[in-house]
Formats: structure tokens, C-alpha cells, sequence
């Protein structure tokens, strides 16, 4: 039992990573109509800012959590200003294909330097040791990385669903035009919206170092399995994307348990299910 | 959904007397190769991988469907041709007819699942799908995993051509690209082609034409995995292994790529880009990740720069159409 349990537990992890991700990728998607396949090489940057504050200028995990994303998000604000945003009215296929090559610059320029192994990045002190829950053993970093990942998504959600800001975004989503003929600045919530997104990816980034180490192609894989988590979750709502990525990451812990050949393509199969029985995805409208 | 614009994938007016005259120059020089010097493998690859990208251009340039998971159907194709030919002994013939039939098969079975989601959700799809079918060959036993299959013996093609002689191989191979390429060119000046198009440009209004628009796209999608599979069985004669990197999504986004530039719904455009980013990896094989970084800053270009690709742009220059 103790075996499963820690499958759960690392399930619920990379629930938290899948969830962070797609949630990023649905308010970049529903603002820019741009699947940002540079998510899983901003989530890598994520972590290795985290890296480079420790061990050039001795910024400890703390601070790195808040301005690993801030540094990150910027990174990702002047891409959308410099490049991005003259595909606007273009196909959506031709977003893909420019963060396509954004990914293979970014991940190219980081394995030069660092090659494909990994670097360690050290727990912070406080979060060190573990906790005997009496049916299991409980690493405290692991523990933190699960709540803190469903604070900062409902967190998002809330800042979505029920501020004025998130109005405005929801708004300028279903119409932009209207949304400007009120005054709004849209190209700038655009490009607010695109750090935000980028800056989520930062943060699970910064909050997998320790646990995954710091790997150049540390997000190349999981970018691709959050894409087939947004195909089963659909886009079209926050709340989906987060129980949808959590879900999908549980789903993988047991299934490491159970039937650990088949861990790494349960998901894949997973969405073939579900668009052979609701192609629209779970919880997607269609499109 | 927006509709289709000026700004969506170029499509250039047709003239098939300017693409007969650009196929007779291109047939020539190819034929010719042997004959220069050129080394012939580099030219054997960057027809194979032509062959491939003007399969995955079928897809994208026609029916407005972006596979992201072209790899799959290449390096199955691989797999299924080396093991006959070297567990089973099958002769090339077999071997090549095995290999894309096994591309045929996969085809069937993604397609029935991928088409049931348009646009970018089709591009993530195969790309899931593709990734799913790399965690199966790394897996099972007959793919020898990270090894992969190694010597795969070339043989002797109906028991007269040796295939290892490269003159003669050069010539196979070159005919299974042009039988291949001038099938595409059939396809898409056929009546089927017009229809492909026309749910490229508005799929609700050929919808309510009264075309079953998935049964459309599902056939050009069987097609196009079957030919990239023959382009996959051939290469297995040419690089004698058939291994992992063949179905990495490195090497999907490497077709896409090779499209990309050369000029996405142009007829060769794929052939250049093909020839360009296979030169490319040849003679930047020193630079090691670079070749990354370049190649995503190609991308990067393309797309903001000349979306038209090469040959797009100079068709569109001279209005012509190629």
C-alpha cells in the first residue's frame, strides 16, 4: 500500500505540473488564439532562472518563486510584442508553427551551454524532512508542491472569473473590438495575458526543480501531454483545465502502480477514448 | 471560427502547363545526378524525405489539416520494412510493400480518431498520437529500442536489380519518388483535389454542398500516411537501419519545416525545402545543437517573413504557378 500511495503522490505532482501548464495554455489560447508549444521551453527557463539565481547571485527558493515567473514573463511579454503579435488574422496554425520554432531556439540554446543532463537544485531548508502520516511517508516538499499548485490555480480562476480585470479579459475573448470601443487597451491586455500564461509555466517550473532537477528538455515531453490534457479537457473553461490536469496526473501515478508499462502512453490513450466517445473534449464546446 | 482570408495559407492560381514544364526540368537534372559526381546519398535522402514532405504537404497545402505527427508514419514504415527484410529475409519488393502497408494500416486507424477535430486541435492530436507510437516502439521487443534495427540487408529488387550497387539504387529509388510525387500531382488536379480544396477554404458551405467532408478527409489523410510510409521503406534501403530518431517529434517538426520553407500548398515546394534542410544537416553536422537553434530560427522566419515559402514566393512573383 505504502507503493501506491507514493504513485499517488507523485501523480498529484505531476497533476499540479499538468494543471499549471494547461491553464496557461487555455487563457494564452483564448486571448491570442495561439497554442503556445514554447510552454514547455518557458517552463524549463522557469527552472533554470531558479538555478541561476541561487548559484550566480546566492537568490535563495523563496524569492526565486516570485521572480523566476516575473523574469520569465517578461521573456515571454517581448516575444509577444516583437513577434507574436503580427500573426494576429492569420491562421492559427501559423502560431503554432512560430512557438514551434521559438521551443527549438530556446531549448537548442539552453542544451549548448548545459548539455542533456540534469542539474541539482536543493529543497529550501524549511521544506526539507517529511512527515509520518501513519499510512505513509510524507516528503514536506511534495506536500508543499501540491497545495501550493491548487492555491495558485484557483487562484488564476478566481482572478478570471471573478474580478473586474478577468471581465474584461473574458470580454475581450469573445469580442475584441467591442472591448476597445470601451476604452480598454486590448493590445496590451493581450500582451499582459501572454506573461501571465508564460509566467504560470515559470512557476511550475521553478517549483519542479528540485523534485525533476534542471534539464534543457525538461518540458519537451511534458508539453506534449498537456497538449493531449487540453484535447481531453477542451479549452474552453478554467475550472475544466485545472480538475483536467490534476485528474489526468492521478490517473498516471495509478496506472505506474498497476500497469507500470503503460505509464507513459495512458494518457495518449486516454484521449483517444475520448474523442472516439465526446470529440469535443470534456468539458469543451465544440469548435 | 474566423473565416478563411487573404491570410490564411496562400493559394496560388493553377496552371498545369507551368508545373508539366517544372516537372520535365526537375525529372531531367534528377535523372542526371548520377552521371555529375554529386554524392548520390545525400540525394537518395533528400528524396525520401521530399517524397515525405510532399505527402505531409497533401494534408496541409490542400486540405488545410497540419499534421504534427508525420514522424509515425516514416518510422514505422521503417521498422515494419527492416524487419522483414532482415527477420523475415522478405526481397525488397516484399519488404517496401510491407512497410507501406503498415503506414497504410496506421493511417486508417489515426485517421478515424484524428480527423474528428479541425485546425489546431488536429495538429495536437497527431502529435499525441505520434508521441503515443514512440512510447509503443521503444517498448517493444522487434524495434530493439534505443538500438534500433541495425545492417538491414538491401538485397536484390525482383532478383535482378542489386540494390546495393548505389547507381541502381539511386535509379530505385528515384523512381519510387516520382511514382509518388506524380500520384499527389493526379490527386490534386483530380475532382477529389477540388473538393479537398474547397473544404480547405470553407468546410460548413462544401458541407452543406453535400459532400461528406470527413470521408474527404480521411482519405487524403490515408493517402498521405501511406505515401509517407513508402518514403520511409525506401529510406530503410538507403541508411540500412531504421532506428528511434525516425519517429521523434524532432523529426515531425523537420517535415513541417521542410514544407514550410519550400512553400506550404505549392507543388515543389517540398521537394526544395526537402533538398535545402537535408543539405542543411549535412554540412552543418558540425555545429551540433546549433543545427536546433538555426532550424528554429528558419521557422521563425519563414513565419513572419515569407509564409509563401521559396517557391511560393518566386510562383507569386513571376505569377506562376508551381
Amino acid at each position: 500500500m505504502q507503493a501506491l500511495y507514493a504513485q499517488l503522490l507523485v501523480g498529484l505532482i505531476n497533476g499540479s505540473f499538468y494543471a499549471l501548464l494547461s491553464l496557461g495554455l487555455a487563457v494564452i489560447f483564448g486571448m491570442l488564439n495561439i497554442i503556445n508549444f514554447a510552454h514547455g521551453a518557458l517552463y524549463m527557463m522557469g527552472a533554470f532562472v531558479a538555478y541561476f539565481l541561487l548559484n550566480v547571485m546566492g537568490i535563495g527558493y523563496w524569492p526565486a518563486l516570485i521572480i523566476a515567473p516575473i523574469v520569465v514573463g517578461i521573456f515571454g511579454m517581448i516575444l509577444e510584442r516583437t513577434m507574436l503579435q503580427w500573426l494576429s488574422g492569420l491562421d492559427h496554425l501559423y502560431g503554432l508553427l512560430l512557438t514551434f520554432g521559438l521551443a527549438l531556439i530556446i531549448q537548442g540554446v539552453f542544451q549548448n551551454y548545459f548539455g542533456s543532463s540534469g542539474l541539482p537544485y536543493s529543497i529550501p531548508d524549511e521544506l526539507k524532512g517529511g512527515m509520518n502520516l501513519g499510512f505513509m511517508y510524507l516528503p514536506i516538499y511534495r506536500g508543499w508542491v501540491v497545495i501550493f499548485s491548487l492555491i495558485v490555480c484557483f487562484g488564476t480562476w478566481y482572478l478570471i472569473e471573478r474580478t473586474r480585470l478577468g471581465a474584461y479579459l473574458r470580454a475581450a475573448t469573445e469580442n475584441p473590438a467591442l472591448v476597445r470601443a470601451f476604452g480598454v487597451n486590448v493590445p496590451r491586455m493581450i500582451t499582459l495575458t501572454y506573461g501571465l500564461g508564460v509566467g504560470l509555466a515559470a512557476l511550475a517550473g521553478v517549483l519542479s526543480a528540485p523534485i525533476n532537477q534542471v534539464r534543457p528538455l525538461m518540458g519537451e515531453n511534458v508539453i506534449i501531454v498537456v497538449f493531449a490534457v487540453v484535447v481531453i479537457g477542451g479549452m474552453g473553461s478554467i475550472m475544466g483545465s485545472i480538475i483536467t490536469g490534476f485528474a489526468l496526473g492521478v490517473i498516471e501515478g495509478l496506472t505506474k502502480y498497476f500497469y507500470p508499462e503503460a505509464s507513459n502512453t495512458v494518457v495518449f490513450v486516454l484521449m483517444v477514448l475520448v474523442l472516439l466517445v465526446k470529440p469535443t473534449g470534456l468539458t469543451g464546446r465544440a469548435a | 471560427m474566423t473565416a478563411m482570408t487573404d491570410d490564411s495559407i496562400p493559394v496560388t492560381p493553377r496552371a498545369i502547363h507551368d508545373e508539366m514544364i517544372a516537372f520535365g526540368i526537375m525529372t531531367a537534372a534528377l535523372l542526371i545526378v548520377p552521371l555529375t559526381g554529386i554524392y548520390p546519398f545525400f540525394v537518395m535522402q533528400a528524396l525520401c524525405f521530399a517524397l515525405l514532405a510532399c505527402a505531409f504537404n497533401l494534408l496541409i497545402g490542400y486540405g488545410g489539416l497540419l499534421s504534427f505527427g508525420h514522424a509515425m508514419f516514416l518510422g514505422t514504415a521503417g521498422y515494419v520494412s527492416g524487419h522483414a527484410l532482415k527477420v523475415w529475409g522478405l526481397p525488397p519488393e516484399l519488404g517496401i510493400l510491407a512497410g507501406t502497408g503498415a503506414a497504410a494500416g496506421l493511417a486508417v486507424i489515426t485517421g478515424l480518431v484524428a480527423i474528428r477535430r479541425q485546425g489546431i486541435y488536429f495538429a495536437m492530436i497527431t502529435l499525441a498520437l505520434s508521441q503515443l507510437l514512440y512510447f509503443i516502439y521503444l517498448q517493444v521487443p522487434f524495434t530493439h529500442g534505443e538500438d534500433g534495427i541495425q545492417g538491414i540487408p538491401q538485397g536484390h529488387l525482383f532478383g535482378i536489380f542489386n540494390l546495393a550497387n548505389p547507381t541502381i539504387l539511386y535509379y530505385v529509388v528515384l523512381a519510387g519518388f516520382l511514382f509518388g510525387f506524380l500520384l499527389i500531382f493526379r490527386t490534386i488536379n483530380s475532382p477529389f483535389g477540388e473538393v479537398l480544396k474547397a473544404i480547405r477554404e470553407n468546410e460548413p458551405r462544401a458541407i452543406s454542398l453535400g459532400y461528406k467532408t470527413d470521408q474527404y478527409k480521411l482519405l487524403a489523410y490515408i493517402l498521405s500516411g501511406t505515401l509517407a510510409g513508402l518514403a520511409g521503406a525506401l529510406k530503410v534501403f538507403v541508411a540500412q537501419n531504421a532506428s528511434l530518431t525516425d519517429v521523434e517529434v524532432g523529426m515531425s517538426g523537420q517535415i513541417v519545416l521542410m514544407t514550410l520553407v519550400g512553400g506550404l500548398g505549392t507543388v515543389f515546394g517540398p521537394v526544395f525545402g526537402a533538398f535545402v534542410i537535408v543539405a542543411m544537416q549535412q554540412y552543418l553536422s558540425g555545429l551540433g545543437q546549433w543545427v536546433t537553434v538555426i532550424q528554429g530560427a528558419v521557422f521563425v522566419v519563414c513565419v513572419l517573413t515569407f509564409r509563401r515559402g521559396v517557391v511560393g514566393e518566386i510562383a507569386h512573383f513571376f505569377r506562376r504557378s508551381l
